[in-house]
């Protein structure tokens, strides 16, 4: 069959912002897809509400709309836009569920737009668990024990069947959020009350447990002529019990004999066929009983998912861009292998390698959090790695895992051979309780002299992975008995076969990591790099993907004459304030080289990204970004130069040590990177330039910050050095407050000193995005916070063009820009952020902070003014002038675009929300109008926030800012609200005139707020912080309210906005645009 | 005690120096790879190996151990084992035995920690070629003489060499793990229907799909004249896998040739080589053949995709094939024949293997049409 003919327009939806299980991955899936129906003549409309992905480049698909994924939002855009068909099946759970939407609003009736990829019916059967379960029972296939509920009466009856302990997953959410295990009927009814109330369709699945089963994952994949083939099988590390997002995973299945493999392939096809997934993949997870081998079907995803982007990426196949091209009627076998060129997509890839998957978690950033690993997924990014052999794999993944640990154990994150070595007692309960530590801990087992077996029965992890662990552990005791001088060249290479890294071996023989590196080339130790081809090799390839190894032949092609290249380094793992952003001008700067005719070669250890596809740059090494692996890949490709602005703070924390090794570093010197972070040299610079700086100092011990505490002035800001997205960031009130968070700081800082100023409290915070080429300065955005400064970047809202600032202002921002590109002698992108603090009444303008490199905001500000800045910030660094590019006029567009954030949260149960100068935002979103106040509802509503039409509202506000709430209170009551607030803002309320009802606080008796929250009649909640954590009342408040899915607005600025946003709706519909369109009108 | 040492020398000089597995000694062979991630044991077993090296393309091997169950034949048949590495703790509830055990029991030949990928690539550049794996003789020139005088698989009946003598009537049934409720089974008689198996090196898989198919078996050696076949009341014959070059094995073309027409006929990779070269067809020599479990076939009459598993190294010459054969299936990754139908008389054949083990199930339905054409010659009248 080849590809349709009676389907012209195709409307892709997105997964929208990052958020904990949904990642990276699905930009990689959608940009595949556009890219592929696009080949193929379709005209393709995209709506995604995330600014920073590749696929809403406006020319990756025809028409692309930057919107709020809401059904009803995205019904306006069909009505305009007139699709044929809708793919639903690359957008995640969040396209897969507004595409229900779509179609139980009769949406997709009215406008005779067809799903293709998988219908309805099919979605439903394998999303609902009774009628998947029920199909499973059909063919024979074996479940787990259990019942769908929709009470915690009938949950309790389901209970006394499957016993304890129980999984009590809730129906239809998002990564399996709120899924957990019960071990007490307290810890079920609690679970069940909360599942209900996640479950979009109010019910729980209760389950049998499982727990310590094995736990295999297929990705499969179907046509239309019923062709099936499985792309990959996963094992993961940890059994059943853990999220597979949270578990350490490896491809392929280690463990299984053929005939159980192929019992499980039988029952993969078995399931997708009963379904009735049509085309494109699907992903499957079973749990096997170790002892007896008996199998369970778990559950099935209809669609793209985390597991097809990583089996993508672990086999080389391209499952996303193929399921596009069979969505519209082609066959596998009518499709080309890209990687062989000559065979064809109808084959089951088989690799020669070990691939694992390890999760980064976040934990750091919300203390309060549940660090315990359960079936609800806690982790934010993860790093694969590619080995010729499971040990080496696993030490790799470890080192791109970016947590200062450089492979398993003997790194500076060791705790072995310091005081703090663990005991035993405490080993064994980090084994019990799976945690995000826990793999380190197997090494502390071992080393304390435990068995696999031992291992086994506490983990329940397989005996197989247990050994090849105690592999690496016992050549680590050979090498301790040893030393650079003395270890044998054999032995040298298998410490490198076994994944062991320059940092480690220098840490076990007391040596620099630089000192073992030269021995090791001395001795022609060096890595050889293999293709990941699909095949094992069977046919050749023609795709350049490479991994490293420590072998005989290398496969990577010379460098023909001529040839140019530029390596790009990029972001490795996703977490927070290091994403989604970074992988956008990675590719950008690929894109770049491209067009100037020069070899990109992309090196990244994470699997969701675009960057990490294999037909984005021209070479890809899939590698840690480590000084090591880098430095072997410098030597062994020999480019001209290499970039690391793009890849946030990863690669500029390598920029120093590869600039010593001789890497010439492509833009911005290393130099001048590191004087803008050298807090005495950039205080000079600022007082060179006429430009104001807050008071600050530095301080090394406790008692030199209250010395400079004192100096400055309270409020300061404390925060130590070279850390990205605020890690142990603070504002102190006073000396006590300070004296609690230096230490924390301390810690964070890494013997790097901390850096105290003074706050600029009530200030308008400032970003400026801009490319300098030494000669002329491009101002690409200038983006005004809603959020007052003290509240981190990363988290706040901002608006393109500044919305209130007064045009001097701007002005001077501008000219102060220029001097410190000019300054700084900057090649490439920089960002710096200003306050604007109303001094005596005039708004005085201070830098806060300068760095010469790509930020966070880069994709925001391309999106809100076309300009694709990261493309011409490459071409800036490779030699081309702001002039030839014809990039000088900075863009102020027509309309008002607003990036708002989105936060984790709803998975991290109790955590306070109050926004502060520590990042932990996931993601972001961009709302688009001519009007302020609506591109900012479009915003919040994309993030999650739905702004009430009607309703009850409740406000309590901390005494310093209760003079602003009287004109936040007033229009509010205007248009029809009700409010309820606590004494205090009901006093000054009711001395304004504003009606409202007091209600009490929680220690008060009932009925108090939680109770009205919990009965659902608060719509909104308003209140500012005067306390935080998750101890205080308010923090129980707020918390509350995010369990209970009411918005919360916890600052006076959002709250202004949010009134704003309330009024305007009253007045106007909001109306949806392509960018296509508004570019037009620039 | 320091790692024991083994070389393997190719032909063209390559000489790959690793850790030795298994038994000591000194075989030569042909050096093929395999790229199936599972399955060691049943390719151990598989009599078709007999003459070769067979490299392993997935790294880690060993992973499950070895089990009394997953065997297709009585013992080891292929003469040396090379894989990356060795996994000295086998884990899998079934597991009885570590493959390094297993490999000493029946005096193979072995060798881990070389790059398998290398090794790979130059088979499939060069093709495959003549080896020997040594832990005895590690001076790297006199291996690769031998290499070079060793005699290679061309024109040898290695069949002789594979071959039981006796007559056996099969009754071991197929494994649970393969008799998926959750796929449709293929056809199955309730008549009791005889096949005698003509055994050139069978794996006994097939057996057992034949038995669980709702047939008598009875296995007779590959050169058993036709007339003691038919003397045996066969509904139908079957033709086994089994090693090396078809050409050379005359005895068993012969005797197909006077079968063909008698009864039906089923004939499986050595089989479907033998049933071709019967009806006139000629083979050759693949580069270095196809030795996995995904290589995609299509089924002509269908228009579907089977992932088959494959084990051969010389292959149906399409051009020659006599005006009675009809390819009904061929390889989508080089178009070569999988599979031929004679268009007169019930006889028909494929090139790869759809008893599986090791291998996916796709193509099992070929046991149900064998089992339908004897039941309408039955019916047919013999």
């Amino acid at each position: 069959m080849p590809k349709r003919e009676d389907i012209h327009r195709i409307l892709i939806i997105g997964s929208g912002p990052i958020v904990i299980g949904q990642a990276c991955e699905f930009d990689y899936s959608g940009t595949q897809a556009c890219k592929s129906l696009r080949e193929e003549g379709y005209e393709v409309i995209l709506v995604n509400s995330n600014p920073a992905t590749i696929m809403t480049d406006p020319g990756m698909a025809h028409r692309t709309y930057i919107e709020p994924l809401t059904w009803e939002v995205v019904a306006k855009i069909i009505e305009q836009e007139r699709p044929d068909a809708l793919l639903p099946t690359l957008g995640g759970q969040t396209g897969l569920n507004l595409a229900m939407d779509l179609h139980r609003h009769g949406v997709l009736e009215q406008f005779g737009v067809e799903m293709i990829g998988a219908r309805p019916e099919v979605i439903e059967k394998a999303e609902s668990r009774e009628r998947f379960q029920e199909a499973m029972r059909r063919i024979g296939l074996e479940v787990c024990r259990g019942e769908v509920v929709d009470s915690l009466e009938k949950a309790r009856e389901v209970l006394d069947q499957v016993g304890l302990p129980a999984v009590v997953r809730p129906s239809f959410t998002l990564g399996g959020t709120g899924s957990a295990v019960a071990y007490n009927r307290a810890e079920f009814d609690e679970l069940v009350r909360r599942g209900l109330e996640q479950s979009p369709v109010h019910r729980v699945l209760i389950e049998e447990s499982i727990l310590g089963w094995k736990e295999f994952e297929m990705e499969v994949m179907r046509d239309g002529a019923d062709n099936v083939v499985i792309i990959c099988s996963i094992e993961n590390l940890d059994p059943m019990g853990v999220h597979t997002g949270d578990s350490i995973t490896v491809a392929p299945a280690q463990t299984l004999t053929d005939k159980e493999y192929q019992r499980m392939r039988d029952a993969s096809i078995a399931v997708i066929r009963e379904i009735g997934v049509e085309t494109g993949g699907s992903n499957i997870q079973f749990a096997i009983d170790p002892r007896t081998g008996r199998m369970l079907v778990i559950e099935m995803n209809p669609r793209v998912s985390r597991s097809s982007a990583l089996a993508s990426k672990a086999t080389g196949f391209p499952i996303a861009k193929i399921a596009a091209k069979l969505a519209v009627g082609y066959r596998l076998d009518e499709l080309p292998n890209d990687i062989t060129q000559k065979t064809v997509a109808c084959f089951e890839p088989t690799i020669d390698y070990v691939v694992v998957k390890v999760p980064r978690f976040a934990f750091e950033k919300f203390p309060e959090a549940d660090p315990t690993l359960t079936t609800q997924m806690k982790s934010v990014g993860e790093t694969m790695a590619i080995g010729r052999t499971f040990k080496e794999a696993l030490q790799k993944a470890l080192r791109g895992l970016e947590v200062g640990a450089f492979g398993l154990g003997c790194d500076k994150t060791d705790l072995w051979d310091t005081p703090q070595r663990p005991s035993v007692d405490e080993i064994r309960a980090r084994l019990a309780t799976p945690n995000a530590q826990r793999i380190w801990y197997i090494r502390y087992a071992l080393k304390a002299g435990m068995s696999v077996e031992q291992i086994n029965e506490l983990t329940g992890i397989d005996p197989w992975f247990l050994d090849h662990i105690a592999q690496i552990v016992e050549l680590e005791e050979q090498l301790r008995q040893t030393s650079l001088g003395e270890i044998s060249d054999e032995m040298f290479r298998r410490a490198k076969r076994y994944g062991f890294s320059d940092r480690q071996l220098a840490y076990l023989w007391d040596t620099s990591e630089f000192e073992v590196r030269r021995e090791r080339k001395r001795r022609g130790i060096v890595p050889t790099y293999k293709a990941v081809d699909t095949c094992a090799a069977e046919f050749e390839a023609y795709t350049p993907y490479y991994y490293s190894t420590y072998e005989d032949e290398d496969e990577v092609p010379p460098k023909e004459p001529g040839e140019r290249r530029v390596m790009i380094l990029g972001g490795g793992p996703n977490r927070i304030g290091q994403g989604i952003e970074f992988d956008y001008c990675c590719c950008h700067a690929s894109f770049a080289l491209r067009e100037l005719g020069i070899r990109s070669v992309m090196v990244n250890s994470n699997p969701e990204t675009v960057s990490t596809d294999y037909d984005t740059s021209d070479l890809l090494f899939f590698e840690p970004l480590t000084t090591e692996d880098v430095l072997n890949i410098f030597d062994r490709v020999q480019p001209e130069g290499v970039i690391v602005q793009f890849g946030g703070q990863t690669p500029l924390n390598l920029a120093r040590a590869l600039a010593t090794n001789g890497v010439p570093i492509v833009g911005t010197s290393v130099d001048t990177i590191e004087d803008a972070e050298d807090r005495e040299k950039f205080q000079r610079l600022l007082a060179s330039l006429g430009l104001r700086q807050p008071p600050s100092g530095i301080a090394r011990t406790v008692e030199q910050a209250r010395a400079v505490a004192q100096r400055i002035g309270y409020p300061v800001l404390v925060r130590p050095s070279f850390v990205l997205g605020g890690r142990a960031m603070e504002i102190c009130y006073d000396q006590a407050q300070l004296t609690q968070f230096v230490k924390e700081a301390f810690a964070a800082a890494e013997g790097q000193g901390v850096l105290i100023d003074r706050f600029l409290e009530d200030a308008t915070e400032v970003d400026v995005d801009a490319i300098s080429d030494g000669q002329n300065t491009l101002i690409v955005g200038i983006m005004e916070h809603i959020e007052e400064a003290g509240v981190h970047s990363g988290d706040s809202a901002c608006v393109i063009p500044p919305y209130s600032l007064p045009q001097p202002v701007i002005e001077e921002i501008r000219q102060a820009t220029r001097a410190l590109a000019s300054a700084m002698q900057v090649r490439g992108l920089m960002n710096i952020q200003f306050a604007i603090k109303r001094e005596n009444g005039m708004p005085t303008v201070y830098v806060l902070e300068v760095n010469p490199r790509a930020s966070r905001t880069v994709p925001f500000v391309a999106k809100a003014t076309g300009v694709p800045a990261a493309k011409i910030a490459t071409k800036v660094m490779l030699g081309h002038s702001l002039q030839e590019l014809g990039a000088t006029e900075e863009v102020i567009p027509a309309h008002v675009s607003i990036k708002e954030s989105v936060f984790p949260f709803i998975k991290f149960a109790g955590v306070d929300i109050v926004l502060g100068p520590e990042m932990r935002s996931t993601g972001e979103v961009m709302g688009m109008s001519e009007r302020f106040s609506i591109a900012f509802f479009k915003a919040q509503l994309a993030a999650g926030v739905v702004l009430p039409r009607e309703g009850n509202i409740f406000v309590s506000v901390a005494d310093r800012t209760k003079p602003y709430i009287v004109d936040i209170a007033r229009p509010l009551v205007e248009m029809g609200y009700h409010l309820y607030c606590t004494r205090g803002t009901a006093r000054v309320l009711r001395q304004a005139g504003i009606p409202c009802t007091e209600i009490k606080k929680l220690q008060e008796g009932h009925p108090n707020l939680l109770d009205l929250l919990i009965d659902g009649k608060i719509n909104l909640v308003i209140n500012t912080p005067s306390g935080k954590g998750a101890r205080t009342d308010e923090g129980r408040i707020r918390a509350a309210a995010v369990a209970h899915g009411v918005p919360c607005i916890t600052t006076i600025p959002a709250a202004q906005a949010a009134v704003r946003a309330m009024q305007a709706l009253r007045e106007e519909e909001i109306t949806v645009m392509a960018l296509q369109d508004r570019y037009a009108r620039i | 005690m320091p790692p024991r040492i083994a070389k393997l020398a190719l032909e063209d000089g390559t000489v790959y120096t690793g850790r030795a597995l298994g038994a000591s000694g000194e075989v030569a062979g042909e050096v093929v790879f395999n790229t199936s991630m599972t399955g060691y044991q049943e390719i151990l077993t598989d009599p078709s190996y007999r003459g070769q090296i067979v490299t392993m393309t997935y790294p880690q091997i060993g992973n499950y151990g070895v089990n009394r169950q997953d065997v297709e034949s009585d013992r080891i048949y292929l003469a040396g084992f090379v894989i990356r590495e060795y996994s000295r703790r086998a884990s899998n509830y079934r597991s009885q035995l570590s493959l390094e055990e297993y490999l000493q029991q029946y005096g193979v030949v072995g060798i881990c920690e070389i790059d398998t990928r290398a090794l790979v690539r130059r088979i499939r550049i060069h093709g495959a070629m003549r080896g020997v794996l040594s832990t005895e003789d590690l001076d790297d020139r006199s291996l690769v003489e031998k290499a070079q005088a060793s005699p290679g698989l061309v024109g040898r009946d290695l069949v002789r060499e594979v071959m039981p003598r006796e007559v056996q009537r099969w009754e071991e049934p197929l494994h649970p793990l393969a008799q998926a409720t959750y796929m449709p089974a293929p056809y199955r008689s309730e008549e009791p229907l005889h096949v005698v198996a003509m055994n050139f090196g069978m794996k006994w898989n097939i057996a057992r799909w034949l038995r669980q198919s709702g047939c008598r078996v009875t296995v007779v050696p590959g050169d058993m004249p036709a007339e003691e076949i038919l003397q045996l009341d066969p509904d139908g014959i079957f033709l086994s896998n089994g090693p090396g070059d078809p050409e050379p094995v005359q005895y068993a073309i012969r005797t197909i040739g006077q079968l063909l027409g008698k009864r039906p006929i089923f004939g499986i990779c050595l089989g479907h080589q033998l049933l071709s070269l019967a009806c006139g067809a000629r083979t050759f020599k693949l580069k270095f053949g196809h030795r996995g479990a995904n290589q995609p076939v299509l089924n002509r009459d269908t228009g579907r995709v089977e992932i088959t598993a494959q084990n051969h190294g010389f292959a149906v010459d399409a051009d020659t094939l006599p005006e009675e054969l009809e390819i009904t299936h061929i390889n989508l990754n080089d178009q070569t024949v999988e599979g031929v139908r004679h268009k007169q008389v019930p006889a028909f054949s494929v090139q790869y293997h759809p008893e599986a083990s090791a291998g996916p199930h796709d193509s099992n339905y070929l046991f149900g049409e064998f089992v339908r054409l004897m039941e309408q010659y039955r019916k047919q009248g013999k």
